[in-house]
């Protein structure tokens, strides 16, 4: 293995997952023994729309590189509506990030159930690829808090 | 104006009201005060011309909690501000007595000092019913410029004569609108990432942090703002660094969103003159294209769009497809 | 006295930036502050006042004090080094420097902020003469004249050139080293004393020029803490820190640390008596009121300062919070509150 390979870009993903769908899909995928890249961070959360705005530009601003929020589909939530909610808010900041000039991709919301392990380590992988292809995040992040 | 303080001081006289939330006349032709008006002595103060772009909506937060009711001037887009915070229980409609004065645009003294006018001693055609001309005598003589030229940014998008809501009208309004609300937002997302980014950049990079946008906004009227707790690592009064000031501003704009009425008060005040107010609009552009067209404080019923949803709503992916 | 054409200025800033930093105002996104000089800075001289005042260059809006790394379970402390590059500020007006005077004050005596004094032992002020007062200045109130501004080097812009008279030991080094570039004027002084006579011509015109300060002072602490006055002034106030920023001499700052997830940052950063939380201490807050808030600031100016300064004032006139304040609020109208309720009585 070269040196270069080596320092190969990882970036820091966090992943906010519902309790009762993405975050029971993720441990699908790990009982299925279906892989996905160790960068991703999973921050467990009682419903999408318990994500703040606030959140996800703290995740960027300690450093991640992605931030993507997965939960119930459409009409399983088990809060019957928040991630209706959660899916207009998550549009206008996306689109917000976008107007202030954030490249586009480094957010994402994905709706994974709790029998789509599948989904979920395929999502993590196209994500962190699409991520690595992007490169660092340089617009959002804190420079106080760069190592 | 004479009309107007006729109107509030029998107001006052018969009991009807006990203040009258105004404008008073300040010590530069150029900076009248919001002020409260209790006594018929104090209406010499008085005044209300182009100056007095101050929305007092606002102010009806606390004036709501005192003994009796309050006479509030509130122009046409005050209105919807006022309307707004009627259906969030924030103000106590009985509480209020609204007189809706007319508007022919209000001035911007950054805009007259940037056409180079100067030293101002006196201005004339400022009154309500004006002339198109306002002429300055300053230390470096006399000035001339047109009303429109001399507007905030606001006028020049207007939202229209009408009042939202009042208890009787004085004083004929003038729709100044001559540009396209979403004009500058377009403008804006037809440039290249990169662009955007340094556009905002050097934009954001000038904000002191002072909070006179937040602290001005009708819509921001929470107890404890999320900015002022010392609980989270949010209560940053610093400039350190670009990122503080991109995180307050996107979140002081998406706390409004669906709420924001538009009313401008935000760029008015910044000292810095950054354009706030295209945050707000871009949500109100979004919210129109995704959700249907909503204008905050037009209605006491519907729901807001960030509190209602549909099944069928645009995915987050949208904003990535859409280029 | 020395010379220089206006046109040969960009040499002047390129030649002081060449040897050390240069601080002058600056025009960013459609305002001026004042900012540090590169090439494609865009310098403006014409505007009179930077929106914020050039206070930030020796007292900086936030600065780190220190910083707390953790390595494993290795912790280590290191404090932000001192100023020890040499700058130089161009283009600060009377008042301004006033201003630093009154920051000299709070700074300088003892126990010293070793931060402010390394930045006020580096810095060299080049002072510029107020051209064009505007009717927002009342810096005559406090005894100081624009047109003569007291400095390392005095300079005015007449027409085309400047004019540039070194006045104490740093400002003849500065000269010094710029001496290719400024050239002898013997008939400066006629052209200096001619646009001084002008300026202070209009200074005697602005409105709020003939301001009466009379009956603020050390003195007067609990009349005019008390006086029913302060009911009413406060009431547009929208709690905004806009007229301490500004301000060449509010000189309040909060200490915080930041949590940069691999250590911690304790830093400086200016407050404002306008917010909720200033001198905020574990039982809470003594200031519960806007009311207590805003009497704070202009007692703080007008009397609590002069109290502890020999009656120096903390405010210098420059006018800042007059054009700034969104409820046009100001230091002017409170003055002139109590001296028409005094007129009154």
């Amino acid at each position: 293995m070269s040196i270069e390979a080596k320092e190969e870009f990882r970036p820091k993903i966090v992943a906010f997952c519902c309790n009762w769908c993405s975050y029971a899909g993720a441990d699908l995928a790990g009982s299925s023994r279906l892989a996905y890249p160790a960068d991703v961070k999973i921050i467990r959360v009682p419903c999408s729309c318990r994500v703040n705005p606030m959140f996800i530009l703290r995740a960027f601003e300690r450093g991640a590189d992605g931030v993507i929020l997965c939960g119930c589909h459409p009409g399983d939530c088990h809060y019957t509506s928040g991630n209706y909610y959660a899916r207009r808010r998550m549009t206008l900041l996306f689109s917000m990030l976008d107007f202030i000039g954030v490249e586009n991709g480094r957010t994402r919301v994905e709706w994974v159930s709790a029998a789509e392990g599948v989904k979920f380590s395929t999502t993590m992988r196209e994500f962190v690829d699409k991520i690595r292809s992007l490169g660092k995040n340089v617009r959002l992040e804190d420079l106080r808090c760069r190592n | 104006m004479q009309e107007l303080i006729n109107r509030a001081k029998e107001l006052l006289a018969d009991g009807t009201v006990a203040r009258v939330l105004g404008w008073k006349a300040g010590d530069l032709p150029f900076n009248p005060e919001p002020a409260y008006f209790e006594k018929e002595e104090d209406f010499a103060d008085f005044v209300y011309d182009g100056f007095c772009g101050a929305n007092l909506s606002k102010y009806m937060i606390e004036a709501s909690k005192l003994e009796g009711k309050t006479l509030v001037c509130l122009k046409p887009c005050d209105t919807y501000s006022f309307r707004q915070l009627m259906k969030e229980h924030r103000v106590n409609r009985e509480k209020a007595y609204i007189i809706g004065v007319g508007c022919r645009g209000k001035l911007d003294v950054n805009k007259i000092r940037d056409l180079g006018i100067k030293g101002i001693e006196s201005v004339q055609g400022a009154e309500i019913e004006g002339s198109d001309t306002l002429t300055f005598q300053t230390l470096y003589g006399e000035k001339t410029c047109s009303y429109a030229d001399a507007m905030l940014e606001r006028c020049h998008v207007c939202k229209g004569k009408e009042h939202m809501i009042y208890d009787e009208l004085i004083g004929e309004s003038r729709e100044t609108k001559d540009a396209d609300r979403f004009a500058e937002v377009e403008k804006i997302e037809a440039m290249s990432p990169e662009e955007r980014f340094a556009y905002f950049q050097k934009e954001l990079s000038k904000c002191i942090r002072c909070n006179a946008c937040r602290n001005v906004c009708p819509a921001c009227s929470c107890r404890k703002c999320v900015f002022d707790s010392n609980k989270f690592d949010s209560a940053q009064k610093a400039n350190v660094n670009s990122f503080e000031e991109k995180m307050f501003h996107i979140i002081r704009a998406f706390h409004v969103a669906g709420r924001c009425t538009d009313c401008g008060e935000c760029s008015r005040v910044c000292p810095q003159g950054i354009p706030l107010h295209l945050f707000n609009r871009k949500f109100i552009k979004d919210i129109d294209e995704l959700y249907g067209e909503y204008q905050a404080g037009a209605d006491d019923e519907e729901r807001g769009p960030l509190t209602s949803y549909t099944v069928d709503d645009a995915e987050p992916g949208i904003v990535a497809e859409r280029g | 006295m020395y010379q220089i054409a206006k046109e040969n200025l960009t040499a002047l800033f390129q030649k002081i930036a060449s040897l050390q930093e240069l601080y002058l105002p600056v025009k960013n996104a459609g305002q001026v502050n004042f900012g540090v000089w590169s090439e494609d800075a865009e310098v403006d001289l014409d505007t009179l006042k930077s929106v914020k005042s050039p206070k930030d260059v020796f007292f900086p809006q936030s600065e780190t004090l220190y910083t707390c790394i953790r390595n494993g379970k290795k912790l280590t402390i290191e404090p932000e080094a001192l100023q020890e590059q040499h700058f130089v500020v161009f283009g600060m007006k009377a008042c301004d420097i006033k201003g630093v005077e009154v920051l000299d004050r709070v700074f300088l005596s003892d126990p010293v902020d070793t931060f402010y004094a390394a930045r006020r032992d580096h810095g060299t002020i080049v002072a510029l003469a107020c051209h064009e007062p505007e009717e927002t200045c009342f810096c005559q109130v406090f005894g100081t004249d624009c047109a003569d501004p007291a400095a390392d080097v005095a300079a005015w812009m007449i027409e085309d050139t400047l004019y540039w008279k070194p006045m104490t030991k740093k400002g003849e080094e500065l000269t010094a080293s710029l001496a290719d570039l400024l050239t002898e004027d013997d008939s400066a002084q006629e052209k200096v004393e001619a646009e001084q006579a002008a300026i202070r011509a209009i200074v005697e015109k602005l409105p709020y020029s003939n301001l009466s300060l009379e009956g603020w002072n050390g003195d007067v602490l609990m009349e005019k803490f008390n006086s029913p006055l302060w009911d009413e002034l406060y009431k547009p106030c929208l709690a905004c820190g806009t007229c301490t920023f500004v301000c060449p001499t509010c000189q309040c700052y909060d200490i915080k640390d930041y949590d940069t997830g691999h250590g911690v940052q304790r830093y400086r950063c200016w407050d404002s008596c306008m917010y909720s939380d200033f001198t905020m201490m574990a039982h809470g807050n003594n200031r519960t009121t806007q009311k207590e808030r805003f009497r704070q600031r202009f007692m703080h100016k007008l009397v609590y300062f002069p109290a502890n300064n020999g009656g120096m004032y903390s405010c210098v006139g420059c006018g800042r919070c007059v054009e700034k304040c969104p409820a046009a609020l100001n230091i002017v109208k409170v003055i002139k509150a109590f001296q028409k309720q005094g007129g009154e009585q």
